[in-house]
């Protein structure tokens, strides 16, 4: 059985939960486990109810787990929250203080342990002992943490992690959750989807990112922003989210493959530039992080509220494709994948991810760098004497792009219908010509689709359908129902437009019972394969209360 | 050497008389003395009657949303600094659907300039006040009058300390050509606002109205002194002055960005050694 222990550490924003976290988190990674980070947050920067889960295992595991096997409680709050979620071995570590004399309490003497502004030293070494981990290893973290900014406080730091581990020793029951078999990965990256998408737009040959600041989607930019200098990328915050989407537009216009990224209420003060994009036909990735609505809904939650929305934003018809990342591993690669479609096909492409992808740790390989292929634009630019028209019809329905500002030819894009060259026009022949021309792009789109994936063996009698991150959850219940003997498959969308019923028809048709799993409350990808396919899914079983899904909650509401 | 030729000649979808004739011919002019060739400009513009018109001339363009030209031409210029970047279009485009854009442009302060064909009221969409009608300007959708202030983009634009900032008049082109030369010219945000006639809509503000009321400043005004240029630009009545009202030298928004320096950036290759370097950050 491979090891599984999920760690959660409650308490206020700013009592440092995050920190113990990621020092737990490091250490966990340098001994060789995976782990996944998720943390819970309330939209606030001081007090509220927060937690840092951190899942590790000797296995890679994508999805959170509800229930807990050691839960950290920085105030009694968080006891009385989530003593329930306690598995059967589970403890409770907190301040005697808060403590009861429950069997399943383990309540240490914080405050002869540490001063209060130290506490965080103090958890963090008691749960290295109950985990089983190395002390030198513990205080490598620490010192890797705060030795650069705050040499002067690691005797006291080391002082107080040894006294904790120590009490522990005596106190704990050391065989209770002892990690063992930790493999040498090298070094690893440590990343959460933001972070991945951030790199795969680097590795993408991104050039150009405006933004506004949107939960969970800022921290993207915030990345190219670190990076900006020395990847030669230009990242501007701009007054709002319209000012952004043209922005993009105009330097991908002029030649910068560009992004934007947002969330859905930015994204819908984007909409009619997404349509600019589609009619000028200039390449434009669009990252959407999804968190519930309608309007300002759970801001710092998760949801795939929307889908349709995305699908459809954008006044007029043109062509779009969507993508939508699982993993850490997909955000780098989709990304990558979005900006070269949407180079290629000069239309705007769609990254959908959600708070719960954006905001995930886990420690993975390191991207290789040597493999990547950076959009580049405006590497042909002279097409010989003839008048350059920006919308050449073609076949395609491709033209080819030339760049403003380069000697022999000049280029006219306009929102107005508009003639192969660019002007405007009002000449209803050509109108048609156009329309084709900027649909016929959708069928080169349809020959790129990335078929999704399929865990299964023949025909199953039950087959969980789902899309961009709710693979992990799924897959864990897949795994759990055929430890169960039932047998059962996943069949999981990484692009959800175009979708290409051949690649997936036959799968829905064979299985017994076809169950959607996807987070929003009206079974939006399962409504768009009925339109695309016909299909109707058996079943649903949805989630919109702003938490990521767990396999134990799509396996408690499976209809079996 | 650029010719007035160069620039072509296209047939309009402007009404006969419209003060957008002066502006384009004035902008050809104005091209030709800063030596520029159609391939190195790059206009932009929103949706309008005074949006139209980069397509009646050559030069590169980028016709996008009603409002939304800055955040447009600001996009291009930040990734091609080469290119002589022109925002153009209407004051209800730039003053009203775009008024945050215009105000985080001036902030901004890009090499790039802002000619606004100010004819007081909506051309394209047959009559309705805009952000600098008169107040008490009847039309249909105001029929008691406009209610609201007008905008004085000038003023808002001296006031927030913009680094040129001009008025010109369609119907004096020798003087708007050179004012827009200037503005190209100078490095920096430069905005023109050109008083326009409309012949079709605007039957209070009209050739004759501007002949009499507007002035052109005489050598002795000097655009560098602040407090005379706030009391110029507030002057926006009976008399209405003419020229550049006020201008200084400013850090360029785009010489923040080191990686600017080497020219655009479709020209600048991925650094694979940088991204691993980037990538081991992250271990
Ligand atoms: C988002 C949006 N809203 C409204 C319109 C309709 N519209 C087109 S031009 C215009 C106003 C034109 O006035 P102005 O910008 O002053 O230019 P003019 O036609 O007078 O030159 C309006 C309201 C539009 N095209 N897009
Ligand atoms: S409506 Fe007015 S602004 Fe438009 S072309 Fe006619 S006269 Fe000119």
């Amino acid at each position: 059985m491979p090891q599984d222990v999920n760690i959660v550490i409650g308490g206020e924003a700013g009592q440092g939960l995050v920190t113990i976290g990621q020092l737990l988190s490091k250490v966990l990674v340098r001994a060789g486990y995976e782990i996944l980070v998720t943390q819970g947050y309330q939209s606030r920067i001081r007090g509220g109810h927060n937690t840092f889960a951190v899942r590790v295992s000797t296995e890679r595991r994508l999805a959170p787990r509800g229930s807990i096997d050691i839960l950290v409680a920085l105030n009694r709050e968080t006891i009385d929250l989530h003593r329930e979620q306690l598995t059967e071995k589970g403890r409770i570590i907190t301040d005697s203080g808060f403590a009861s004399d429950a069997a399943d309490t383990i309540g240490a003497p914080f405050t002869d342990l540490g001063p209060e502004r130290l506490w965080n030293t103090v958890a963090f070494g008691l749960l290295g002992n109950i985990l089983g981990l190395p002390p030198d290893m513990l205080f490598q973290a620490v010192e890797g943490m705060i030795g650069k900014k705050h040499p002067e406080t690691l005797p006291e730091n080391k002082e107080i992690l040894d006294k904790s581990y120590q009490w522990a020793t005596a106190h704990v029951p050391q065989d209770l959750f002892t990690m063992s078999g930790g493999q040498d990965q090298g070094d690893r990256l440590m990343l959460n989807g933001n972070d991945a998408i951030a790199l795969g737009a680097l590795a993408g040959g991104v050039r150009f990112c405006s933004f506004y600041p949107m939960t969970p989607s800022t921290s993207i930019a915030l990345n190219l922003i670190t990076h900006a200098d020395v990847m030669g990328v230009v990242v501007e915050q701009t007054e709002d989210e319209i000012a952004a989407v043209n922005m993009a537009i105009g330097a991908s216009f002029a030649g910068a493959p560009s992004m934007v990224v947002t969330s859905g209420g930015g994204f819908a003060l984007m909409v009619e530039g997404i349509s600019l994009a589609g009619m000028t036909e200039t390449p434009l990735l669009v990252v959407v992080g999804q968190r519930p609505g309608p309007a300002t809904g759970l801001p710092t939650r998760t949801e795939q509220g929307d889908l349709e929305f995305v699908l459809h934003a954008g006044h007029g018809e043109f062509p779009r494709a969507v993508y939508a990342p699982a993993t850490l591993e997909s955000c780098y690669r989709l990304t990558q994948t979005a900006l070269q479609t949407s180079e290629r096909y000069q239309t705007p492409v769609f990254l959908l991810t959600d708070q719960f992808l954006a905001d995930s740790y886990r420690a993975i390989p390191p991207f290789d760098v040597e493999k990547i292929s950076p959009v580049r634009t405006g590497t042909d630019q002279h097409l010989g004497p003839q008048r350059y028209k920006r919308y050449t019809v073609t076949e395609s329905g491709i033209s080819p792009r030339l760049l403003p500002g380069v000697p022999d030819h000049l280029v006219v894009a306009d929102s107005d219908e508009h003639y192969e060259d660019g002007h405007i026009t009002e000449d209803l022949e050509v109108r048609v010509a156009m329309v084709d021309k900027r649909l016929r792009k959708l069928q080169g789109l349809q020959g790129e689709v990335l078929p999704p994936g399929y865990d299964g063996e023949g025909s199953v009698d039950l087959l969980l359908v789902c899309w961009g991150s709710t693979l992990g959850p799924v897959k864990e219940a897949v795994a759990v129902l055929r430890q169960q003997g039932r047998n059962s498959a996943c069949l999981h969308f990484e692009q959800v437009w175009p979708l290409i019923p051949a690649q997936f028809l036959d799968f829905l048709a064979s299985a017994k019972k076809v169950v959607c799993v996807e987070g929003n409350a009206t079974a939006q990808f399962a409504g768009l394969i009925r339109r695309e396919t016909g299909f109707a899914v058996s079943a649903h079983v949805l989630r919109y209360d702003g938490l990521p899904f767990t396999a134990r909650y799509i396996l408690d509401r499976l209809p079996i | 050497m650029a010719t007035i030729d160069e620039y072509g000649k296209y047939e309009t979808a402007w009404c006969p008389g419209c003060g957008n004739f002066g502006i384009l011919n004035a902008l050809k002019q104005a091209l030709v003395s800063c030596g520029l060739l159609p391939h190195q400009v790059l206009l932009v513009s929103g949706i309008g009657q005074a949006a139209k018109t980069p397509h009646y001339l050559n030069a590169n363009v980028f016709n996008g949303l009603h409002g939304r030209s800055l955040p447009a031409a600001q996009g291009a210029k930040l990734a091609n600094p080469e290119l002589t970047v022109i925002a153009q279009s209407g004051d209800g485009c730039m003053y009203g659907e775009g008024g945050n854009h215009f105000l985080a442009a001036l902030r901004r302060n890009l090499d790039l300039t802002i000619l606004v064909h100010d004819n007081r009221v909506y051309g394209l969409t047959k009559g309705q006040a805009s952000p600098t009608s008169e107040q008490g300007f009847v039309t249909k959708a105001q029929p008691h009058g406009a209610a609201s202030e007008p905008f004085n983009p000038v003023a808002v634009a001296v006031t927030m300390g913009a680094s040129f900032v001009a008025r010109g008049y369609a119907g004096f082109l020798d003087h708007l050509a050179d004012l827009m030369a200037q503005a190209v010219k100078h490095r920096g945000t430069a905005l023109v606002d050109i008083m326009q006639p409309c012949v079709s809509f605007n039957k209070i503000n009209t050739y004759k109205w501007y002949k009499e009321h507007c002035y052109q400043l005489t050598e002795d005004y000097g655009p560098t002194d602040r407090d005379q240029a706030l009391r110029t630009a507030l002057e926006f009545g009976e008399r209405i002055p003419l020229g550049v009202i006020w201008k200084t030298e400013k850090p360029l928004f785009e010489d923040r960005f080191p990686v600017l320096k080497q020219g655009p950036l479709f020209k600048q290759e991925l650094n694979k050694e940088a991204l691993r370097k980037v990538m081991t950050g992250y271990m």
